[in-house]
């Protein structure tokens, strides 16, 4: 499934699609950059509250195929910025962490 | 005598900070500012702070070694040493401490090693932006090992916090001094949870024009490493 496959099965705000075709093969749902970092595996749509510029450094290190701001939350200005920048799949969604999380299992077919 | 301050600055050394914030540019952009005394607070490093005091001292400033350690749960605090010997022990603990994560300086910028000159030495390989596996409660006892002092940073902001982390002020923590930003606001300094709490005020500066001109004083007896950690452990009069 691709991120844009991805954006419209779940109805997701678009901040910043840099790279529509891009394979999503998992998910990561976490909030501790540091975490996430080590843990994240590479092609997975990661689920964060987190909305500031480090956000964006941690997607591309952990090779993730997007980031998915869940519970409404908007990005900092600054992460969208260094999201356009380097060209980070940013999206958003008003779902709650879980039921985010619920509803990319379903689309992953888990 | 009332001394001017910033006790939290940034060197080339943090990923996220400037490469303009060499030791040596630093310590003179202080002086240029009006502080006194100053301490150098890199990401979970000490690695800057011989160089950075050295600079300092020979700006007429008063310099502290230190970290801006950042905790397991993210919580980011501001620990400072007597010595920079002392805080080059406490840095070896973290170091051993952190996640074999290699940085990308592409993604996160570079960790320049440099002298008092502003000599490139080396570079950090490591990921200097992680977090340690060393508990929000652990950080005070670990840095009072080495004869420092540790107290949560930019309480006010929103991200990397012990307020944001936590979600309230603990006090069994146990910690009676905290950062707040230079923006904080009157409404957040009045909050009922931090009462009886020192707040201190010091910039995070990442870049040169970041470091403000000098602001919040401490009032000491003299101007000694050794009085600035006995005013921030709330042994002399705030």
């Amino acid at each position: 499934m691709t991120v844009q496959t991805l954006k419209e099965m779940l109805s997701l705000t678009e901040f910043h699609l840099a790279e529509p075709e891009r394979e999503v093969s998992g998910g990561y749902a976490g909030d501790l950059l540091s975490w996430v970092m080590g843990r994240a595996e590479a092609g997975s749509a990661w689920l964060t509250i987190m909305s500031n510029q480090n956000v964006a450094a941690v997607a591309l290190m952990a090779d993730a195929a997007c980031v998915v701001l869940t519970e409404g939350v908007q990005p900092d200005p600054d992460l969208l910025r260094r999201a356009r920048e380097k060209g980070v799949n940013l999206l958003g969604t008003a779902l709650p962490t879980y039921a985010a999380a619920c509803a990319l299992g379903r689309s992953l077919g888990l | 005598m009332k001394l001017y301050y910033d006790l939290h600055l940034h060197s080339c050394l943090s990923p996220c900070g400037s490469d303009d914030m060499t030791p040596a540019d630093l310590a003179a952009m202080c002086a240029l500012a009006g502080l006194d005394v100053v301490a150098l607070t890199d990401h979970n490093t000490a690695g800057n702070c011989a160089a950075f005091c050295r600079a300092a001292q020979r700006n007429g400033l008063l310099a502290l070694a230190g970290m801006e350690l950042c905790t397991r749960e993210e919580i980011h605090m501001i620990c400072l040493f007597p010595t920079v010997q002392a805080a080059e022990g406490f840095s070896r603990q973290v170091a051993r401490r952190l996640p074999p994560l290699k940085n990308r300086p592409e993604l996160f910028g570079h960790q320049y090693y440099m002298d008092e000159w502003d000599l490139v030495l080396g570079e950090e390989r490591a990921m200097l932006l992680a977090a340690a596996d060393i508990g929000v409660g652990e950080a005070g006892a670990l840095a009072a090992r080495f004869g420092g002092v540790a107290y949560p940073a930019h309480i006010d902001r929103a991200s990397f916090s012990l307020l944001s982390v936590l979600g309230l002020w603990e006090p069994s923590l146990g910690f009676s001094l905290a950062e707040v930003s230079p923006r904080c606001s009157p409404e957040f300094r009045q909050r009922s949870d931090l009462t009886g709490v020192r707040l201190i005020t010091s910039s995070d500066a990442h870049s040169l024009d970041q470091v403000w001109t000098a602001e919040h004083a401490m009032d000491l007896p003299e101007a000694t490493t050794h009085a600035v950690l006995e005013y921030l452990r709330g042994d002399l009069p705030f």
